[in-house]
């Protein structure tokens, strides 16, 4: 009964969406107010109503319901609740449930905070988003239904992933999908804008804090599925350029790319086509990525199941949804004007040429990741695209960004010049060169590369710190409190999020430069040293866990005789599917982490015997998350800004009231 | 030439659709397997029905015949199991099955329940054969020649699509 209330639920949404869209589109293009009053409810009930659905499915899940086909092939009566309750989202159709569901959040998000908003934009913005609902729903509906019953039942299920089965994986898949759906809005605003002819410094404003609050789940997100990756995967590694991961990477390097854009065309009316192109970009390359992760064109380690027919139906609606935005944006973006003119040298050119290797990067990614797609297609043979490509291509493309990145908030607006940006940043420069130079002799080991990485790190922090001083020593208030609460949350986001972007290169040059992995044969009671560390192996013991068997394995860690950490690596085998799980016991440290995990054992089946462990040391790895999370918390920061809460009028003007007064970078 | 400009994206873009289409058609999991053209892995593993009695791979020298790998807790087996049952009646090649990683008492009810498309089926229960044969999904299907050769592998469930145009006229050329 649950499931086909479920069932239910989705059709009546499907049909609210419709209402939705068609009300939202057609009642701005007729000007007919009571048709776009009638959109808001739409939306939210159109959200009712798939919540109720993924209600019934998690019901389902919870209650073992295994007539129903996706409970049966994703849960298993001995799973744990917690994980019956992620299992949810653990498969294909579940998955795009709850894509649909954080959709449908968002769009009840844009209901309630559009309040001050001009009739006609909210209901075009909302009509966009309804159309994006009714491909979902129809998708759900007919290519991927949670709720299919299968006949005769089985006694049990085949079990979740074991991969799935993890704290980590409880929040990443909602976290992703936050952000990938979240530019769903800034993507429906400029449609909106691109539909309506106006394109203006009110409607970045408009668009400004969804993009960024979408931009920080979405660095959430990925953080916590490479942490992971890092601790599940057994390889000690933390980004494998997997096309499932550059699926969700490609709308990040463009979301960052659209916020700064967004910046440019709010406080300078400029960079206008340009901003509505990438923010068409950022969401369609979230549906292309749904699209590769779902329709099996290309092979990934994530290796979820893909169905061809699904992928019809994506590509279909990709090409519907993109190329009607292509279309428009072909015919309206030359009306639309190209906004103000700027300097060689100034702000304006240095968010320009950020954004240019931004977006260079992400094509960088998206021909590597496309490419053996591409000579299949053209039958030039079946290859895979690894790590030497990206590397190779990826960082020269992001160290002038991040080089720009000093540069960008100590430029004047219109125009600044060299002679006076020399002034100002020649000590940070200084300081950076220096300390990059001399801190690999510090940590043990000289290479270009390590030095090269801690110079950028170490660029971005002198030169924030340049750039408070310089804001705090130029502003006119008395007192360090007064003058820090003179600058807006915004900037104080921006140096927070460039704080992020340094220690999250700080963690992967030094990760990659003083990392030291061993797999060695150890018996019982060995020792092996690693690092200054002393791993002692103390055996294997069998134990059982609620719905698999563990092998548990004991590794003392010594440093300098003195015990600092005992490690229990496991490898779990589970009951109902018979997969085996690497779960790696680490010893996290702020300098870096003691990474143990289980090999095999020497003789099989001889578990007292002597077993293959690798021992892993990781330098400052975890200071790459840490990294992506004070971006996220910078974009969080940054939309507290009080600008954000206040009724915004309209305003015709292309230059919004903080441009006047004065510089504030963000 | 201005206008030109506006409609560089969406030019990208339909080429970019044009190989994802040409893409969807193709199948990157389709990986040459190394058995393809080699002998097929030797066994000898107690049938289900007459445990006592064994079956071997010499046994069938000199037929053609698929091997089916599949287990009473694989539900992905119930989507292609009417297919085999279909096969079995058509009476065209035989089909022995390999019951991997499964309880036997397991697997005899669950043929009983959906119908045995098996000539035989044997018990693979520790998973050996499966390692042999490189299995790491089930179900899988192998296509043996007269000599013993691996000629084709589909990996997952048979579709009708693979068994006309792809198992069916390769098993026909070899019982020539």
């Amino acid at each position: 009964m649950i499931p086909e209330i479920g069932q239910l639920a989705l059709a009546l949404a499907l049909c609210l969406a419709l209402a939705q869209s068609s009300l939202g589109l057609a009642g701005a293009a007729r000007g007919d107010r009571s048709w776009m009053v009638a959109v808001r409810p739409a939306a939210q009930g159109q959200f009712v109503f798939v919540a109720i659905a993924f209600g019934c499915l998690t019901y389902s899940f919870v209650a073992n319901d295994f007539t129903v086909a996706y409970v049966a092939s994703n849960s298993n009566s001995a799973l744990p609740v917690a994980y019956r309750v992620t299992g949810v989202w653990g498969g294909h159709e579940g998955s795009i449930l709850l894509w649909t569901l954080i959709l449908g959040v968002w769009t009840v998000g844009v209901t309630f905070f559009s309040r001050h908003l001009p009739d006609d934009m909210v209901a075009r913005v909302l009509g966009v988003m309804g159309i994006v609902s009714t491909g979902f729903l129809l998708f759900t509906l007919f290519t991927s239904n949670p709720f299919l019953r299968v006949f005769p039942a089985p006694a049990d299920g085949r079990d979740l992933n074991p991969l799935l089965q993890d704290p980590g994986m409880v929040i990443h898949p909602p976290m992703l999908y936050m952000g990938y759906v979240g530019f769903s809005v800034a993507f429906a605003f400029a449609i909106a804008a691109l539909l309506g002819g106006r394109l203006d410094a009110t409607w970045a404003r408009w668009s400004r804090p969804w993009t960024t609050v979408a931009w920080a789940f979405l660095t959430i997100g990925i953080a916590l599925g490479s942490g992971w990756a890092y601790y599940t995967l057994g390889w000690g590694g933390w980004w494998f350029w997997d096309p499932v991961e550059n699926a969700s990477f490609m709308p990040w390097l463009t979301g960052t790319a659209l916020i700064h854009s967004l910046a440019v065309t709010e406080k300078r009316g400029a960079f206008k086509s340009w901003t509505v192109l990438l923010a068409i970009l950022a969401f369609s390359l979230s549906l292309l990525g749904t699209f590769l992760v779902r329709s099996g064109v290309l092979t990934s380690v994530h290796a979820f199941a893909t169905d061809p027919a699904r992928g019809v139906f994506i590509l279909a609606f990709l090409a519907l949804v993109v190329g009607g935005s292509l279309t428009l944006f072909a015919w309206r973006a030359g009306k639309v004007g190209l906004g103000g003119i700027f300097g060689v040298v100034s702000r304006e050119s240095t968010l320009l040429a950020n954004n240019i290797l931004l977006i260079v990067a992400m094509a960088s990614v998206l021909l590597g990741t496309l490419y053996p797609l591409f000579l299949d297609a053209l039958n030039l043979g079946k290859i895979s695209v690894g790590p030497p490509y990206f590397d190779a291509v990826f960082y020269p493309l992001l160290a002038p960004a991040v080089f720009l990145m000093g540069v960008g908030p100590m430029a004047r607006w219109n125009k600044a010049s060299l002679p006076d940006l020399w002034t100002r940043l020649k000590w940070a420069l200084g300081v950076a060169v220096v300390a990059a130079v001399i801190l690999p002799f510090v940590l043990g080991h000289w290479s270009p590369l390590i030095a090269a990485g801690l110079f950028l790190a170490l660029w971005v922090v002198v030169s924030s710190v340049v750039n408070l001083r310089t804001r705090l020593t130029g502003s006119h208030r008395h007192g360090l409190v007064a003058k820090l609460a003179a600058n807006s949350p915004s900037y104080y986001g921006m140096l927070l999020a460039h704080l992020g972007v340094a220690v999250f290169i700080v963690g992967v040059t030094l990760v990659k430069g003083y990392e030291s992995e061993q797999d060695v044969r150890l018996d019982l009671g060995q020792t092996v040293d690693a690092g200054g560390y002393a791993f002692k192996f103390l055996g294997v013991v069998p134990g059982p866990g609620p719905n698999y068997r563990a092998l548990t394995g004991t590794v003392e860690v010594r440093k300098d005789g003195r015990l600092i950490e005992t490690l229990k690596p496991e490898k779990r085998i589970y009951n109902a599917s018979g997969q085996t799980m690497t779960i790696a016991a680490i010893d996290i440290g702020l300098f870096g982490d003691r990474y143990v995990s289980l090999g095999e054992p020497l003789a099989a089946d001889d578990i007292d015997g002597a077993w293959g462990v690798r021992i892993y040391l990781k330098p400052f790895i975890d200071w790459i998350w840490t990294g992506a999370f004070l971006m996220a918390l910078g974009g969080i920061v940054a939309v507290c800004d009080r600008r954000y809460r206040l009724a915004i009028q309209r305003r015709t003007g292309a230059i919004g009231p903080a441009a006047s007064a004065g510089a504030p970078a963000d | 030439m201005k206008s030109l400009r506006w409609s560089l994206p969406l030019a990208i873009f339909v080429i970019l659709v044009a190989f994802l289409w040409v893409g969807l058609s193709r199948d990157p999991r389709e990986v040459p397997s190394p058995l393809l053209g080699k002998p097929a892995p030797a066994f000898a593993l107690a049938k289900l029905h007459v445990p006592s009695e064994t079956l071997a791979t010499a046994d069938l020298k000199g037929t053609v015949w698929l091997l089916n790998v599949w287990a009473s807790w694989c539900v992905s087996c119930r989507v292609e199991h009417p297919l085999l049952v279909e096969l079995a009646k058509a009476n065209i090649v035989p089909v022995y099955g390999l019951d991997y990683k499964d309880e036997p008492d397991a697997g005899r009810a669950w043929l009983a329940q959906h119908g045995d498309p098996y000539t035989a089926s044997i018990v693979d229960r520790d998973g050996r054969v499966g390692i042999d044969y490189g299995v790491y999904g089930v179900p899988e299907t192998f296509l043996i020649d007269k000599a013993g050769v691996v000629r084709y592998k589909q990996i997952g469930p048979l579709t009708p699509e693979a068994l006309k145009q792809k198992i069916l006229p390769l098993v026909r050329e070899l019982q020539k």
